[in-house]
């Protein structure tokens, strides 16, 4: 059990805390002290957005973000060159989420083998079809010990769930209503829908992503999960940000 | 059965993964999944159905105005010196061959239970057409269109207002088609159960690509038939579309795809120049890549983000193409030049005065390619004229030869 992702759930069952930031936002080099804050202040793992031009499962802020980190000069080989020794300060699990054109282009072996090198833990890419992973990428994913998250949805059968459980490696990323991020549906009305995942103990851990912003939502998430990810509402602490650490050390403190 | 033939083992259409070539497919996120699935589950079962080839056919007819006349351009044809025949989908109801896949895509969703309609629109054309059938239906529609074409595009944007449909702009990005698709794409993945998206080209994921094919396969269908009537033969020398995505050509294309005696001639956006960094010539600009949930040949720059494309029309203002033609393209069947802005207009003004027809910008494109093929006197060539200039006239007359300014 090498992977820090299957180590931090072999110890941590309930309220892991999953944070997203975009690489290069609000700044080209905000990358590693964003990173750095985040588990300074008690993030459990780091998931950390490729930006993409025409990111079609992100929702306004987002995608923002994403323009705004592209126009600061970020790319794939900036990313891997900032992240070439954040090893030596960051021990959480890292991961990477993106879409899957510039990991294409970047090509999928060159990717993987980069993401070992320099310590990220898993991937999520969620237009790549599960199919196609299987029969072509999952033997390159799994020579460099890299985990590949896939997403549920209210909307997926009970057949998927079970067979995207036996695909996905670490945990499993439950969407929380079917919606781009950023949008605000009633957490309550989706309950139901996280019993019932919990019903299926699948052998994966989950985690409710999608509408989470502060200690209510984030609680009410992780009744029937292991946890939560927050995405968009981070985004909008860091735009409004006049010192990122102790901006990243509020919203924290507001949710945990 | 035309439109839900089996096709399948052809060497240019969709495979039953939805692959043409290495082209294709269906790269979406697990929220479109069901949406998707659903589709690629029943559209060819719902296509075979006893009643939707008769009730697509009668629409065609009695609503749409169909068949399209094939006109054989006699003015035309004495300067470029072949026999040029103009498929006239301008002629259509709404005024290009946009309502064809909509009136198809209409009764799909009817038939699948859908409530609300959801469309994107670079010219404006697919817009109207699409507010125009769910007017015809009494469905809810919502366009999403670029905030850059929704100026350059005013008249279409009101008439799909005056259609009952809702505008919304799209303002990220480039502000153009593509970012129109992703809103759309967006709004979709919020209203997952009742809603069906009408894509407007034969681009996307599969089965959108078949799909819209197919409804557009109505074009080269009548084009058999009307040849044979007028000279003989069901076959002619040369099919010329324009293409953003691909819609038209698609359709122009499809009954001949398989005829290797009939030359396929493709002519995407030039912009400024291919390579003056202002164009949305794909083939010529673009590498493999994955756009809106396909994979084809893609504009971007070398670390896959996609490029911001250009044209002086709206409607090829695209940085994709179509998966087919990235395969017609990649096997060398269809042949692909590429006209710039000013000969566009060019040849708009040309049509115009030679013929009396007033052409879409986008369609003036493929005009504009009639003086760079070398024509024997025989030649029967077919030029697709998807569209009318009415939506371009503020273009038309801003860019008229000897124009100054005044009295417009």
């Amino acid at each position: 059990m090498s992977n820090r992702i299957d180590q931090l759930f072999a110890g941590k069952r309930k309220g892991v805390l999953n944070i997203y930031c975009t690489a290069g936002f609000p700044e080209l080099n905000d990358t590693l002290p964003v990173m750095k804050a985040l588990q300074q202040y008690g993030t459990d793992i780091i998931e950390l957005g490729m930006p993409f031009s025409d990111p079609l499962a992100d929702g306004p802020v987002i995608q923002d973000s994403s323009t705004r980190a592209i126009s600061n000069g970020m790319s794939l080989r900036v990313l891997f060159e900032q992240l070439k020794n954040f090893r030596e300060d960051i021990h959480v699990p890292v991961l990477l989420m993106g879409y899957l054109n510039p990991v294409l282009l970047y090509g999928i072996e060159n990717f993987c083998k980069k993401c070992a090198e320099v310590g990220v833990d898993g991937v999520i890419l969620p237009d790549l079809p599960m199919d196609e992973y299987e029969s072509e990428y999952r033997p390159v994913f799994e020579k460099y010990g890299l985990h590949l998250v896939f997403l549920v949805t209210p909307e997926t059968s009970e057949e998927r769930i079970r067979k995207i459980d036996s695909v996905s490696k670490g945990f499993i990323y439950a969407v929380s209503s079917s919606s781009t991020t950023g949008t605000d549906k009633d957490m309550g009305h989706q309950q139901a829908y996280f019993e019932r995942l919990e019903a299926l103990q699948l052998k994966n851990p989950v985690l409710i992503g999608f509408g989470i912003k502060d200690k209510a939502t984030f609680d009410a998430a992780t009744v029937h999960s292991n946890g939560g990810v927050i995405g968009t509402a981070f985004i909008r602490a860091l735009e409004k940000a006049t010192n990122l650490d102790s901006a990243i050390q509020q919203f924290i403190a507001g949710v945990k | 059965m035309k439109i839900a033939g089996n096709t399948f083992g052809s060497k240019y259409h969709v495979d039953e993964k939805g692959f043409y070539g290495r082209f294709g497919g269906a790269y979406i996120p697990e929220m479109l999944y069901p949406n998707v699935e659903e589709l690629q589950r029943n559209y060819l079962a719902i296509l075979r159905e006893p009643g939707f080839q008769e009730e697509f056919d009668q629409l065609l007819r009695d609503y749409v105005g169909r068949p399209s006349p094939l006109y054989f351009a006699k003015r035309l044809s004495e300067k470029y010196k072949a026999k040029i025949y103009l498929k006239r989908e301008d002629l259509n109801h709404t005024g290009a061959h946009k309502v064809n896949n909509t009136i198809g895509q209409i009764l799909l969703a009817k038939r699948l239970g859908k409530t609300r309609i959801i469309a994107e629109t670079g010219a404006g054309q697919h817009g109207v057409a699409t507010a125009t059938v769910c007017a015809l239906m009494g469905l809810e529609c919502v366009v999403y269109m670029g905030s850059i074409d929704i100026k350059r595009q005013a008249p279409n944007v009101a008439r799909m207002k005056m259609l009952g449909a809702t505008v919304v702009p799209a303002t990220s990005g480039s502000q153009t088609l593509k970012d129109a698709c992703n809103e759309a794409i967006r709004d979709w993945i919020n209203n997952p159960v009742n809603t069906h998206y009408i894509l407007g080209t034969a681009a996307g994921p599969h089965p959108y690509p078949d799909m819209v094919t197919r409804f557009q396969s109505v074009i080269s269908e009548e084009i058999k038939k009307q040849l044979l009537e007028k000279t003989g033969r069901e076959n002619p020398d040369y099919v010329m579309a324009c293409i953003g995505g691909g819609s038209n050509a698609a359709g122009a294309y499809y009954h001949f795809l398989d005829e290797p005696g009939v030359k396929l001639i493709a002519i995407e956006a030039g912009g400024k120049g291919v390579h003056s960094g202002h164009s949305a010539a794909t083939t010529q600009l673009g590498k493999l890549g994955i756009i809106h949930a396909s994979k084809t040949l893609l504009m971007q720059t070398e670390d896959g983000q996609i490029t911001e494309p250009y044209s002086i029309s709206a409607g090829l203002d695209y940085p994709g193409i179509g998966p087919l033609h990235a395969h017609l393209y990649e096997t060398g069947r269809a042949t692909f030049l590429n006209a710039t802005d000013d000969e566009a207009l060019a040849a708009a003004y040309e049509l115009t005065r030679l013929e009396g027809i007033i052409p879409a910008l986008e369609s003036s494109h493929a005009l504009a390619k009639l003086g760079q093929v070398a024509f024997k006197p025989d030649d029967v060539v077919v030029v697709c004229l998807s569209g009318r200039g009415d939506k371009d006239m503020e273009t038309y007359i801003r860019n008229l030869p000897g124009n100054t300014g005044d009295n417009v």
